[in-house]
């Protein structure tokens, strides 16, 4: 085959798999969290119903614009223990990459429409 | 001249040759997997998947199986087969299933599918390839796992406040989250080795699975295991 030919084969078939490696903060968002924290972040998860510690409600801006992006960072990876808060929360370090949590931290930032301290 | 008819010695040949080709372990292994790849394979992948990612995740109609030799027990995979419950009461993806309802989201009942119902004979059929996909027989091997009698109530406490499992799933109907696969049914259901293995290391065997890895000691995978499978003879 011509070299050319299959270097923009290649790039064609290869496009979707890079892009389906990245998935956004929203996608990891939906993945891992909308089970305990709801489909739009309120905290009503499908979880909620018998856990003894509500989840928190993600579009609280006045709550979430106390927390650090790192405290955020943190408490995503390595659970709620990490930061003080409950074991209900778990680690997510072996669902998501630091650059993946980063994205979930920035996703964060758009449900509460708030901004870091 | 009729007796040599019917000892004709090419068609007696013929006709053994035949009957022992139909009924040859081969021949039925054969047809065990042609029934599971007609019947499951719409919703289950059966061969492992080319690559994991979260879209698989978000996307799949039901739980892999092509690692079902791995996991299940062959007797509670026939008998589920008869009569198939629900064992993810969100569904295989609770974001497939979930809307917004007054007080929090819920997953309505008439959006989660029903599984088809299978005769004794087709269960059989299909759970002899099922069990035969072992694809998984490395991370089983190290695991040493036998069941003990555990405490309940420091089980119950273990499983709910210690270790947060109840979050996601049900310690008995009715009673825990939804999103992951009810517990009580799943030390009859799974290998021991499976169990203990996929507390251990869930993303092991699914690597963008929603179960969390709460890196524990092996002798806390124990305790939890322990109290699973204590759940499930109740």
């Amino acid at each position: 085959m011509h070299f050319l030919t299959r270097i923009m084969l290649i790039t064609l078939f290869s496009a979707p798999a890079l892009a389906e490696s990245e998935p956004t903060g929203k996608q990891l968002y939906d993945t891992y969290c909308t089970q305990c924290h709801g489909i739009y972040g309120d905290g009503w998860g499908v979880n909620s119903r018998d856990i003894e510690v509500l989840p928190r409600d993600h579009t609280d801006s006045a709550e979430m614009s106390a927390r650090s992006d790192q405290e955020l960072f943190k408490a995503i990876k390595h659970g709620g223990q990490a930061v003080n808060k409950s074991i209900l929360m778990p680690n997510w370090d072996a669902n998501m990459s630091d650059a993946e949590i980063d994205r979930v931290v920035r996703y964060l930032r758009e449900l509460c429409n708030c901004e870091a301290p | 001249m009729i007796q040599r008819k019917l000892f004709h010695l090419p068609t007696v040949t013929m006709l053994v040759g035949i009957l022992t080709g139909f009924t040859s372990p081969a021949f039925a292994e054969e047809k065990a997997k042609q029934f599971v790849e007609t019947n499951c394979s719409g919703c289950h992948a059966l061969n492992e998947p080319q690559s994991f990612t979260t879209a698989r995740i978000r996307e799949r109609k039901a739980p892999d199986l092509h690692y079902a030799g791995n996991k299940f027990q062959k007797d509670w995979l026939i008998q589920w087969l008869q009569s198939p419950t629900r064992l993810r009461p969100g569904g295989t993806f609770f974001g497939q299933n979930v809307v917004a309802a007054e007080d929090r989201d819920i997953v309505p009942k008439d959006k989660l599918p029903e599984h088809p119902v299978y005769s004794k004979s087709e269960a059989q059929v299909a759970a002899s390839y099922l069990m035969s996909l072992t694809p998984h027989d490395d991370l089983v091997s190290d695991v040493d796992y036998v069941p003990k009698p555990s405490s309940g109530a420091m089980g119950h406490m273990n499983f709910t406040k210690f270790k947060g499992c109840v979050g996601c799933h049900e310690l008995e109907k009715g009673y825990g989250g939804i999103s992951g696969p009810e517990v009580y049914t799943a030390g009859a259901r799974l290998k021991p080795e499976f169990l203990y293995s996929f507390i251990r290391n869930p993303q092991a065997w699914e690597p963008k699975t929603f179960m969390s890895n709460l890196h524990l000691e092996d002798s806390e995978v124990q305790k939890l295991a322990d109290f699973i499978t204590t759940l499930s003879k109740e």
